[in-house]
Protein backbone atom coordinates (compact mmCIF):
# COMPACT_ATOMS: atom_id res chain seq x y z
CA UNK A 1 0.00 0.00 0.00
CA UNK A 2 3.14 2.11 0.63
CA UNK A 3 3.10 5.94 1.53
CA UNK A 4 1.03 8.85 1.44
CA UNK A 5 1.37 12.89 2.37
CA UNK A 6 -1.38 14.20 3.30
CA UNK A 7 -1.64 18.01 2.87
CA UNK A 8 -5.50 18.21 4.49
CA UNK A 9 -6.94 16.39 7.72
CA UNK A 10 -7.08 12.65 7.49
CA UNK A 11 -9.14 10.48 9.66
CA UNK A 12 -6.70 7.05 10.39
CA UNK A 13 -9.69 5.12 10.80
CA UNK A 14 -10.93 5.35 6.80
CA UNK A 15 -7.19 5.35 6.32
CA UNK A 16 -6.69 2.13 7.92
CA UNK A 17 -10.12 0.63 6.19
CA UNK A 18 -8.91 1.64 2.57
CA UNK A 19 -5.67 -0.42 3.40
CA UNK A 20 -7.35 -3.57 4.42
CA UNK A 21 -9.85 -4.03 1.64
CA UNK A 22 -6.55 -3.89 -0.72
CA UNK A 23 -5.44 -7.00 0.87
CA UNK A 24 -6.21 -10.87 0.23
CA UNK A 25 -9.23 -11.95 1.65
CA UNK A 26 -8.28 -14.61 4.42
CA UNK A 27 -4.53 -13.91 4.05
CA UNK A 28 -3.78 -11.56 7.11
CA UNK A 29 -4.22 -12.81 10.79
CA UNK A 30 -2.76 -9.67 12.13
CA UNK A 31 -2.95 -6.18 11.72
CA UNK A 32 -1.02 -3.52 14.24
CA UNK A 33 -1.81 0.17 14.06
CA UNK A 34 -0.57 3.83 15.48
CA UNK A 35 -2.06 6.97 15.51
CA UNK A 36 0.51 9.76 16.26
CA UNK A 37 -2.12 13.02 17.34
CA UNK A 38 -0.99 16.86 17.34
CA UNK A 39 -0.85 17.68 21.30
CA UNK A 40 -2.27 20.78 22.55
CA UNK A 41 0.77 21.33 24.90
CA UNK A 42 4.95 21.07 24.41
CA UNK A 43 7.94 21.73 26.69
CA UNK A 44 5.47 22.86 29.15
CA UNK A 45 3.86 25.54 26.90
CA UNK A 46 0.70 25.52 25.34
CA UNK A 47 0.62 24.91 21.24
CA UNK A 48 -2.52 26.39 19.47
CA UNK A 49 -1.31 25.21 15.87
CA UNK A 50 1.62 23.19 14.23
CA UNK A 51 3.39 23.68 10.75
CA UNK A 52 5.00 20.79 9.09
CA UNK A 53 7.38 21.38 6.72
CA UNK A 54 8.49 18.55 4.49
CA UNK A 55 11.40 18.09 1.80
CA UNK A 56 9.40 16.82 -1.48
CA UNK A 57 10.81 14.22 -3.42
CA UNK A 58 13.11 13.25 -0.35
CA UNK A 59 10.69 12.50 2.39
CA UNK A 60 8.80 10.40 0.15
CA UNK A 61 11.61 8.28 -0.94
CA UNK A 62 12.74 8.37 2.59
CA UNK A 63 9.17 6.58 3.70
CA UNK A 64 9.72 4.36 0.90
CA UNK A 65 12.74 2.88 2.23
CA UNK A 66 11.52 2.70 5.84
CA UNK A 67 8.66 0.45 4.34
CA UNK A 68 11.17 -1.86 2.55
CA UNK A 69 13.55 -2.14 5.82
CA UNK A 70 10.19 -3.34 7.53
CA UNK A 71 9.61 -5.81 4.45
CA UNK A 72 13.22 -6.90 4.81
CA UNK A 73 13.02 -7.70 8.67
CA UNK A 74 9.42 -9.43 9.17
CA UNK A 75 7.29 -11.38 7.19
CA UNK A 76 4.58 -8.77 6.58
CA UNK A 77 1.94 -9.11 4.06
CA UNK A 78 1.77 -4.72 3.54
CA UNK A 79 2.78 -1.99 5.38
CA UNK A 80 1.03 1.67 5.36
CA UNK A 81 2.54 4.96 6.17
CA UNK A 82 0.17 8.23 6.25
CA UNK A 83 1.67 11.54 6.93
CA UNK A 84 0.56 15.28 8.22
CA UNK A 85 2.02 17.97 5.93
CA UNK A 86 0.94 22.09 6.34
CA UNK A 87 -0.84 23.17 9.08
CA UNK A 88 -1.93 21.07 11.65
CA UNK A 89 -4.32 21.87 15.17
CA UNK A 90 -4.49 20.29 18.18
CA UNK A 91 -6.36 16.57 18.28
CA UNK A 92 -5.72 16.36 14.23
CA UNK A 93 -3.60 13.29 13.11
CA UNK A 94 -0.24 13.94 12.12
CA UNK A 95 0.81 10.59 11.45
CA UNK A 96 -0.77 6.78 10.85
CA UNK A 97 1.44 3.55 10.35
CA UNK A 98 -0.06 0.41 9.67
CA UNK A 99 1.08 -3.43 9.55
CA UNK A 100 -1.05 -6.76 8.48
CA UNK A 101 0.91 -9.97 8.77
CA UNK A 102 -0.22 -13.28 9.45
CA UNK A 103 0.89 -13.50 12.72
CA UNK A 104 0.87 -10.41 15.58
CA UNK A 105 4.00 -10.60 16.60
CA UNK A 106 5.70 -9.33 13.15
CA UNK A 107 2.66 -6.91 12.96
CA UNK A 108 3.68 -5.66 16.30
CA UNK A 109 7.18 -5.13 15.61
CA UNK A 110 7.51 -4.07 12.40
CA UNK A 111 4.43 -1.19 13.25
CA UNK A 112 7.31 0.03 15.62
CA UNK A 113 9.93 0.16 13.60
CA UNK A 114 8.00 2.01 10.91
CA UNK A 115 7.26 4.74 13.82
CA UNK A 116 10.14 4.98 14.95
CA UNK A 117 12.32 5.16 12.04
CA UNK A 118 10.51 7.92 10.27
CA UNK A 119 10.74 9.98 13.16
CA UNK A 120 14.68 9.68 13.06
CA UNK A 121 15.17 9.27 9.42
CA UNK A 122 12.18 11.27 7.23
CA UNK A 123 12.88 15.13 6.31
CA UNK A 124 9.69 16.78 8.22
CA UNK A 125 10.24 19.82 10.60
CA UNK A 126 7.75 20.79 13.48
CA UNK A 127 6.92 24.37 13.78
CA UNK A 128 4.86 25.48 16.77
CA UNK A 129 2.65 28.18 17.22
CA UNK A 130 2.16 29.11 20.86
CA UNK A 131 -0.84 30.50 22.61
CA UNK A 132 0.90 33.79 22.90
CA UNK A 133 1.68 34.34 19.10
CA UNK A 134 4.73 33.18 19.28
CA UNK A 135 6.25 30.76 16.57
CA UNK A 136 9.48 28.18 17.38
CA UNK A 137 10.87 24.92 15.67
CA UNK A 138 10.68 21.69 17.62
CA UNK A 139 14.45 21.01 17.68
CA UNK A 140 14.54 17.70 19.00
CA UNK A 141 12.28 14.38 18.98
CA UNK A 142 10.81 12.57 22.47
CA UNK A 143 12.83 9.65 22.86
CA UNK A 144 9.99 6.24 21.76
CA UNK A 145 11.14 3.83 23.96
CA UNK B 1 27.28 25.08 -14.40
CA UNK B 2 25.36 25.26 -11.52
CA UNK B 3 24.42 23.28 -9.01
CA UNK B 4 20.80 23.91 -6.89
CA UNK B 5 20.95 24.53 -3.30
CA UNK B 6 18.01 24.48 -1.22
CA UNK B 7 17.88 25.23 3.00
CA UNK B 8 15.17 24.22 5.24
CA UNK B 9 13.32 24.73 7.95
CA UNK B 10 15.03 26.72 11.01
CA UNK B 11 17.95 26.84 8.61
CA UNK B 12 15.47 28.38 5.86
CA UNK B 13 15.18 31.10 8.26
CA UNK B 14 18.41 32.47 9.23
CA UNK B 15 19.51 32.30 6.07
CA UNK B 16 16.73 34.54 3.97
CA UNK B 17 19.98 35.58 1.73
CA UNK B 18 21.64 32.30 0.73
CA UNK B 19 21.34 31.60 -2.87
CA UNK B 20 19.39 28.76 -4.22
CA UNK B 21 21.94 27.99 -6.62
CA UNK B 22 26.02 28.50 -6.83
CA UNK B 23 28.27 27.96 -9.82
CA UNK B 24 29.99 24.62 -9.80
CA UNK B 25 33.32 25.91 -10.56
CA UNK B 26 35.60 25.48 -8.02
CA UNK B 27 33.44 24.02 -5.71
CA UNK B 28 34.34 20.05 -4.85
CA UNK B 29 32.41 19.18 -1.46
CA UNK B 30 28.94 19.82 0.17
CA UNK B 31 31.37 22.43 2.35
CA UNK B 32 32.10 23.89 -0.46
CA UNK B 33 28.49 24.49 -1.05
CA UNK B 34 27.76 25.91 1.86
CA UNK B 35 30.51 28.42 1.72
CA UNK B 36 29.34 29.35 -1.56
CA UNK B 37 25.83 29.55 -1.32
CA UNK B 38 25.72 30.97 2.19
CA UNK B 39 28.72 33.60 1.73
CA UNK B 40 30.96 31.89 4.09
CA UNK B 41 28.39 31.70 7.22
CA UNK B 42 28.98 29.84 10.19
CA UNK B 43 27.96 25.76 9.93
CA UNK B 44 25.33 24.96 12.31
CA UNK B 45 26.75 22.25 14.94
CA UNK B 46 23.93 19.79 14.33
CA UNK B 47 23.34 20.48 10.41
CA UNK B 48 22.45 17.80 8.05
CA UNK B 49 22.72 17.48 4.37
CA UNK B 50 21.78 15.69 1.15
CA UNK B 51 22.89 15.48 -2.11
CA UNK B 52 20.12 14.46 -4.75
CA UNK B 53 17.79 13.48 -1.93
CA UNK B 54 20.77 10.87 -0.23
CA UNK B 55 21.94 11.58 3.35
CA UNK B 56 25.34 13.12 3.16
CA UNK B 57 28.46 13.99 4.98
CA UNK B 58 29.50 17.82 4.52
CA UNK B 59 32.68 16.73 3.31
CA UNK B 60 31.24 14.37 0.24
CA UNK B 61 31.81 15.11 -3.23
CA UNK B 62 29.25 17.76 -5.68
CA UNK B 63 28.76 17.54 -9.32
CA UNK B 64 27.70 19.95 -11.33
CA UNK B 65 23.77 19.55 -11.16
CA UNK B 66 23.24 17.77 -8.68
CA UNK B 67 21.15 19.21 -6.21
CA UNK B 68 22.16 19.85 -2.33
CA UNK B 69 20.12 20.67 0.85
CA UNK B 70 21.10 21.50 4.37
CA UNK B 71 18.88 21.43 6.90
CA UNK B 72 18.30 20.84 10.89
CA UNK B 73 17.91 17.35 12.52
CA UNK B 74 13.99 16.13 11.85
CA UNK B 75 11.36 16.15 13.79
CA UNK B 76 8.18 14.28 12.24
CA UNK B 77 5.58 12.06 13.51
Amino acid sequence: MGVQLHSEPFDPGVELARFEATLPVGSVGATASFTGTMRNHNEGDQVCAMTLEHYPGMTEKQLEEVVQDARQQWDIIDALIVHRVGDILPGQPIVLTAVCSAHRAAAFDACRFLMEALKSRATFWKKETLLNGETRWVEKNTPGH
Amino acid sequence: MAIKVKFFASLREQLPAADSQVDADGVATIEDVWQRATANALIPAHVLCSVNLEHRELHAPVSDGDEVAFFPPVTGG
